[in-house]
């Protein structure tokens, strides 16, 4: 156990607040989780990309920075913008997830072409996997695509496709193989959602707010070439991305800041003149999740280790996702009560607090035990990989 | 930056695991339940001979110089076989005690013994966690006055460390005149807690006794009772994994059903974070003193909580015969009852955790 990085480490660390000091005010307000970045959002991120704090291990002839993957150096630049309160490198679902998926697999061509764009913010994707009958079981979707000439021609639907409305490309799943078992008939299409036949629609969650859309195909023809992988691969393709989506959900800095509000929200709100901090009941709560969130930080650090040694780290990997979104949601549901009355309030109310974040967290952040893989989906990762219990027995068909 | 078990800490923890593996399976730990206020020398001779007494003490008195991790990392095994030793008090808490607060004279005395497995060191800290039945002991002149409950390794002591009531800790032989002693008997047989009663008993005060000394070994028993119930934790997700994947009904294996698989990797998912919580918690005793208590609070609240849900829904995979006396569950559902109470329940470690940040008048 040695929690100190060695001078190599420390050394890299001033440079990147070297880098934070000399830039620091040339930064945006925020970059946003999704969506169409803006103008100064992009520029910001190309500054990053050319310092090699962000896309740093993407090689250079696709427009990344093209550093050795360094687990541990990742790990300096996250802590130290995070510390300066600085927006870090864009994330978004076509960096975390179609990049890494073309680099893997796509070809020389594909990669050429949309890398550096997305890398940029310049190219904006939504994902197209979930459809109304297939979310679990991802793996029946029924969105078909046959082949007309040298195109192929989609017609279905998709849902939960967020950013949908603003996105340039979609990365999609479609069934070519109807026949085969349904694993082997999906294959992984990139296209334009500008392509005619497309209709997006909001889809309002329980929020309030339209996160998330459905997309409809109607004929939509996209040339046989904008396949990544192979035909029939397309699962596989995917779930090279699947794998990046899930190491996306567990942010244990995003946790610490959540519950660090929830402190000050503590300090501040009182009832009958007494602060909550001081209500013995709400107190045990804070302390209770407060080791909650130490002992995912700590988990956190040994996944690190793991990583940087290139060792399977099991069960502590596989718990990330159920336990990192519940506790999210634990500490939302503690902010909420604390707040009381006042904690219902919504929209633009009189008396709202934090501009309702707390509330539209408390919500949104069930839609992620629920996205993703449901907390029931981790739980059988977690019984049948993590401690190899049997799977469910297929049903005689 | 390395956040894991080094190579000598894991030959160090398979060592013990091989020892209890051979030396304390079930059925013996059953012979021993049946005479908890009795010390099971010859395991412990064995536990001598790997050194486990004398872990924390000094190489200079006979120990082997270790930290609390590794003491952590011991615990956990015996946690994981239910080991009915006197580690607790007299390897862990006795030791710290006199190398905090005891004189040169008084360590060159005790410590080589206690290294060598040769004596047995009680413990007597509630009070200074919290006072119940009115306990409490008041130091006069050399003597001490009062009562004190759960001394821990209670059974055959061959001294005792008191704290008093105002954090002075002392040293008490067990035929001191005017000392009775009351074993209590709890749901865990496997290690002994009892009552010293003092009526003007004679004691020799540790010299550098203060409230940190009193606070460092509480906070070092913190750590080591979460990592008991870290270990029989694991080992009773490991029973239930196991019986669910023989147990059949209804023509299946009971693990092939989402209502038990979903139990089983709940356990799993509550207990593994856990062991991170007690590393650091255990690192921070020897490394990072800033955070060692408020991180033996969380350690000691954390996996009292997660103890209780693995330790019932682990009875409950059983099922009937999670319940009966013949699979021997019972040892590590109340291992963990035990661990839970002793030296602070959740809430009122809780409470410290808010003291010590400010956020409790």
């Amino acid at each position: 156990m040695d929690l100190a990085y060695s001078p190599k480490y420390e050394a890299f660390r001033e440079e990147v607040r070297a880098f934070l000091t000399k830039y620091k005010s040339q930064a945006p307000k925020g970059l946003g989780a999704a969506g169409r970045p803006s103008p100064e959002a992009c520029s910001w991120q190309q500054l990053l990309i050319q310092h090699g704090y962000a896309a740093r291990t993407i090689p250079k002839d696709y427009g990344g920075y093209g550093a050795k993957p360094d687990i541990l150096e990742s790990r300096i630049i996250a802590e130290e913008f995070s510390a300066a309160r600085v927006p870090s490198a864009l994330q978004n679902q076509g960096i975390s997830m179609l990049v890494p998926t073309l680099l893997e697999l796509g070809t020389e061509e594909q990669k050429k072409k949309w890398v550096k764009p997305t890398l940029r913010g310049e190219v904006v994707w939504c994902q197209g996997y979930s459809e109304p009958g297939s979310g679990s079981d991802l793996a029946s979707l029924q969105t078909r695509a046959t082949v007309d000439g040298d195109d192929f021609v989609i017609n279905g639907q998709k849902i939960w496709t967020s950013t949908a409305h603003e996105a340039d490309m979609i990365f999609c799943l479609v069934r070519t193989e109807p026949d085969k078992p349904k694993h082997e008939g999906i294959s992984y299409l990139i296209f334009s959602m500008k392509t005619p036949g497309i209709e997006v629609r909001p889809l309002t969650t329980m929020t309030g707010h339209a996160e998330f859309n459905e997309v409809f195909f109607t004929d939509v023809r996209v040339p046989k070439t904008q396949i990544v992988g192979q035909r029939g691969q397309g699962w596989f393709v995917a779930n090279a991305t699947l794998k990046h989506e899930r190491g996306m959900l567990g942010d244990p800095v995003a946790m610490e800041t959540r519950f660090q509000a929830l402190v000050d929200l503590m300090h501040e709100e009182t009832v009958d003149g007494q602060r909550a901090i001081d209500n013995p009941i709400f107190r045990d709560r804070l302390v209770r999740l407060q080791a909650e969130l130490a002992a995912m930080k700590f988990n956190g650090l040994r996944l690190l280790t793991s990583a940087s040694k290139g060792e399977d780290p099991g069960l502590a990997r596989l718990i990330v996702k159920l336990q990192s979104c519940e506790l999210t949601h634990q500490i939302s549901a503690l902010a909420i009560d604390v707040m009381g009355e006042l904690g219902v309030l919504y929209d633009d109310s009189p008396y709202l607090r934090s501009h309702g974040s707390w509330q539209w967290g408390y919500m949104f952040q069930l839609g992620l035990i629920i996205g993703g893989g449901t907390a029931q989906i981790q739980k059988n990762i977690i019984s049948e990989r993590g401690l190899g219990m049997p799977r469910e027995p297929k049903l005689a068909k | 930056m390395e956040f894991a078990l080094s190579e000598e800490q894991c030959l160090l923890q398979d060592s013990v695991r091989r020892f209890l593996e051979q030396n304390s399976p079930l059925d013996k730990v059953r012979l021993a339940a049946g005479n908890t206020h009795t010390v099971q020398r010859s395991l412990w001779a064995g536990a001598s001979e790997l050194g486990i007494p004398g872990m924390l003490i000094p190489e200079d008195f006979g120990g082997m110089g270790l930290g609390f991790l590794d003491a952590a990392i011991v615990y956990e095994m015996f946690g994981r076989y239910v080991a009915p030793l006197p580690f607790l008090g007299t390897a862990v808490m006795a030791p710290l005690a006199l190398m905090l607060a005891g004189s040169e004279a008084q360590q060159e005395k005790w410590l080589p013994k206690i290294a060598a497995g040769e004596i047995i060191a009680g413990v007597a800290v509630t009070e200074s966690i919290g006072v119940r039945e009115d306990a409490g002991v008041k130091a006069g002149k050399g003597t001490l006055t009062g009562k004190v409950l759960f001394v821990i390794d209670w059974a055959e002591a061959d001294l005792y460390i008191v704290a008093d009531s105002d954090h002075g800790l002392h040293l008490v032989l067990p035929g001191a005149k005017g000392l009775s002693r009351r074993a209590l008997d709890t749901i865990d047989k496997t290690r002994s807690v009892g009552e010293l009663v003092f009526d003007q008993v004679s004691a020799e005060p540790l010299p550098r006794s203060s409230a940190d000394a009193v606070a460092r070994v509480i906070d070092a028993g913190r750590v080591m009772l979460a990592a008991d119930t870290l270990g029989a934790g694991q080992m009773m997700i490991e029973k239930s994994v196991a019986y669910a994947g023989e147990r059949k009904q209804f023509g299946r294996v009971i693990g092939s059903f989402q209502a038990v698989k979903h139990l089983c990797a709940e356990m799993a998912a509550a207990l593994e974070p856990s062991r991170s919580l007690v590393w650091y918690a255990a690192h921070a005793l020897d490394e990072v003193p800033g955070d060692a208590r408020l991180m033996a609070c969380h350690a000691k609240s954390h996996l009292s909580e997660v103890g209780r849900f693995v330790a019932r829904t682990a009875t409950e995979v059983h099922g009937g015969m999670g319940f009966t006396d013949l699979l021997g569950l019972h040892y590590w559902f109340k291992r963990i009852g035990f661990d839970r109470q002793l030296l602070g329940g959740p809430e009122l470690v809780r409470l410290e955790a808010a003291h010590l940040q400010g956020w409790a008048a």
